[in-house]
């Protein structure tokens, strides 16, 4: 079963089409990536799919329910979550307080609650610390988790970043290049982190720019350039799809190939 | 591979604490705020006012600190609500005979409800925009406190306040008066640190550190931004009924602009976004005040220098000083 269906999806920013008529079935448990060069538009598709952009045309279906024009934050409620290209940590807030608010959707209350604070409130803040300490654990930043997490090296903000988003409990998981500015050590501890997300139960979308990492870690994938979808299948049909390699490598190499 | 733990640089090593902890610098600057007014409770004088003022602006910024600090937005205008706050006791205390604590209350329950019909259109607006909006609310409220002559007695403002009392028991006495407010301004303080450690209290916070992943998550970041206007309304409301208790005599220039400058001072030097900032601030600011005074006209420059030197040396106030120093010590 589908979880996630994109039809027709079309974004155009004047005269220009930053997503031309894309359409996408993500398969509920799978690991699904959306690769694609520079400018290819991959992150106007995923600002689309999370609600931060409204489409031209298409349509998009979440968990059965046609989502095309539904607010930000309900998408978020429904269980689709994303993470950011450019890593948008709560600065001034602690690494665990990082993730505490990633518990926000899992979680109610509000100012009365805080006030009150009834015994089903204080019992919820002590899970959320809970959950927030195996997160990081999870991660592997808990020996952190006091820190501001304005200090944390960049490749661990990425890691908090998934945490966070991990901790709404989402359905769909999106990640926006995940892998950018890591080195070589750092992405493979990230792949390994969300192939174990992936193995969990959730399932996972990805942009990514890094070929090998997709090829290695993807179900199946999706390739995008100027705006269209150019290509779908596994790993193995798109290292070896002529198109793919024309989009990654430029048309005359592979004439000359 | 074993574990899928990444390590690239250390952070600094021990560098955990943080401006946003109570820690033990913050908890340091309470008691000295405290004795501050044990000092004013036994030589009494001048420094009781003083210090009455004090805590009443406090009581103020702590609200205000709820919108500027923790949730990162920016007002100027939140003397309308003091405004609001302050003449509406007067009112309902002189001409229609209520009690004052009623009257307070009845204040912040029409100040909440101007906060939410005003800033329902208004924080749509961000940064600059909304710093000038929100300046505009306040002269325009101080506008009409001049002008609706009819309901607000204009430039004669309103005198013979009643102190604050409930029933047959007021607080008359100079001293009795600042035990009063130092006993509110720490229940407001203690209804702010139970909002603020909450899961509410962490989705503001995480507004002020990134919009964009607080709406990721979930956040509904306009109504949290609203709350948080309609919680800093509130307060100021209360802060400017208790100066009408307290002084007994109330006029346009008590809530205009310039309460809003000096409370963004107030919040600025001691801290904006820091637990006890409000208090540390508003206690410093108003004792600062009465040394400068001296100085004249010249009251407002030295304002001026001593917010220039706070934002440039210790952006994040007095209140962060304990951080600052430790990561100072930490690098050396």
């Amino acid at each position: 079963m589908a979880l996630l269906k994109v039809q027709g999806l079309t974004k155009r920013f004047g005269g220009l089409a930053a997503n031309n008529d894309i359409s996408l079935e993500v398969p509920e448990g799978s690991l699904f990536a959306v690769i694609g060069p520079n400018g290819a538009g991959k992150t106007t598709f995923f600002n689309m799919i999370s609600g931060f952009l409204s489409s031209t045309a298409g349509s998009i279906e979440f968990a059965g329910r046609d989502v095309t024009k539904v607010p930000q934050h309900e998408i978020a409620a429904m269980g689709l979550v994303r993470t950011f290209q450019l890593v948008q940590l709560f600065k001034g807030m602690s690494v665990a307080e990082n993730v505490e608010v990633g518990c926000h959707l899992a979680t109610k209350g509000g100012v009365l609650a805080s006030l009150l604070r009834p015994s089903w409130f204080r019992k919820q803040e002590r899970e959320v610390r809970e959950r927030a300490h195996e997160l990081l654990e999870f991660v592997g930043l808990d020996y952190h988790s006091d820190l501001d997490a304005e200090l944390l090296p960049y490749g661990q903000q990425r890691l908090l970043e998934v945490a966070r988003a991990l901790a709404s409990k989402p359905k769909l998981l999106l990640l926006d290049e995940p892998a950018a500015g890591l080195n070589t050590q750092e992405t493979e501890g990230l792949a390994h982190i969300i192939q174990k997300i992936n193995a969990q139960g959730t399932t996972v979308l990805l942009i990514e720019h890094d070929v090998a990492l997709v090829t290695r870690i993807a179900h199946r994938i999706a390739v995008l350039d100027f705006g269209k979808k150019i290509a779908e299948g596994t790993p193995d049909e798109i290292k070896a799809h002529p198109e793919v390699i024309a989009a990654y490598l430029g048309v005359e190499e592979v004439e000359n190939a | 591979m074993t574990s899928p733990v990444i390590i690239s640089a250390k952070p600094p090593a021990g560098a955990a604490k943080f401006a946003s902890r109570f820690d033990r610098f913050q908890v340091g600057l309470l008691v000295v705020a405290a004795l501050l007014t044990c000092a004013a409770l036994a030589y009494g004088g001048f420094l009781l006012t003083v210090m009455q003022l004090a805590m009443i602006y406090a009581i103020f910024c702590i609200g205000l600190n709820f919108f500027m600090g923790y949730t990162g937005q920016a007002s100027f205008g939140q003397n309308a609500f003091a405004c609001v706050g302050g003449y509406g006791s007067a009112i309902l205390t002189v001409q229609y005979g209520w009690e004052p604590l009623p009257a307070l209350l009845a204040s912040m329950a029409v100040s909440g409800f101007f906060a939410l019909i005003i800033g329902y259109p208004t924080l749509r607006l961000r940064g600059h925009y909304l710093a000038m909006a929100t300046f505009s609310l306040g002269l325009i409220t101080y506008d009409i406190s001049i002008q609706w002559t009819s309901v607000t007695q204009g430039y004669m403002g309103y005198a013979g306040i009643p102190p604050m009392g409930i029933g047959n028991w007021t607080v008359e006495s100079e001293r009795w008066k600042l035990v009063t407010l130092a006993v509110l301004v720490a229940f407001g303080f203690w209804l702010s640190l139970r909002m603020r450690d909450s899961r509410f209290g962490r989705g503001l916070r995480a507004i002020s550190g990134s919009e964009n992943g607080a709406a990721a998550l979930g956040v509904r970041v306009p109504r949290f931004k609203l709350i948080a206007f309609v919680i800093a309304a509130l307060y100021a409301s209360a802060a400017g009924s208790l100066f009408a208790y307290t002084i007994g005599f109330i006029s346009p220039e008590v809530y205009g602009p310039a309460m809003s400058i000096m409370t963004f001072t107030m919040l600025f030097v001691g801290g904006v976004g820091t637990i006890v900032g409000p208090i540390i601030g508003a206690v410093v600011t108003s004792l600062l005040q009465e040394v400068v005074r001296g100085s004249g006209h010249y009251q407002d420059v030295a304002y001026a220098i001593v917010l220039l030197v706070t934002l440039i040396y210790a952006p994040k106030g007095i209140s962060a000083l304990g951080a600052l120093f430790r990561r100072k010590k930490e690098e050396a």
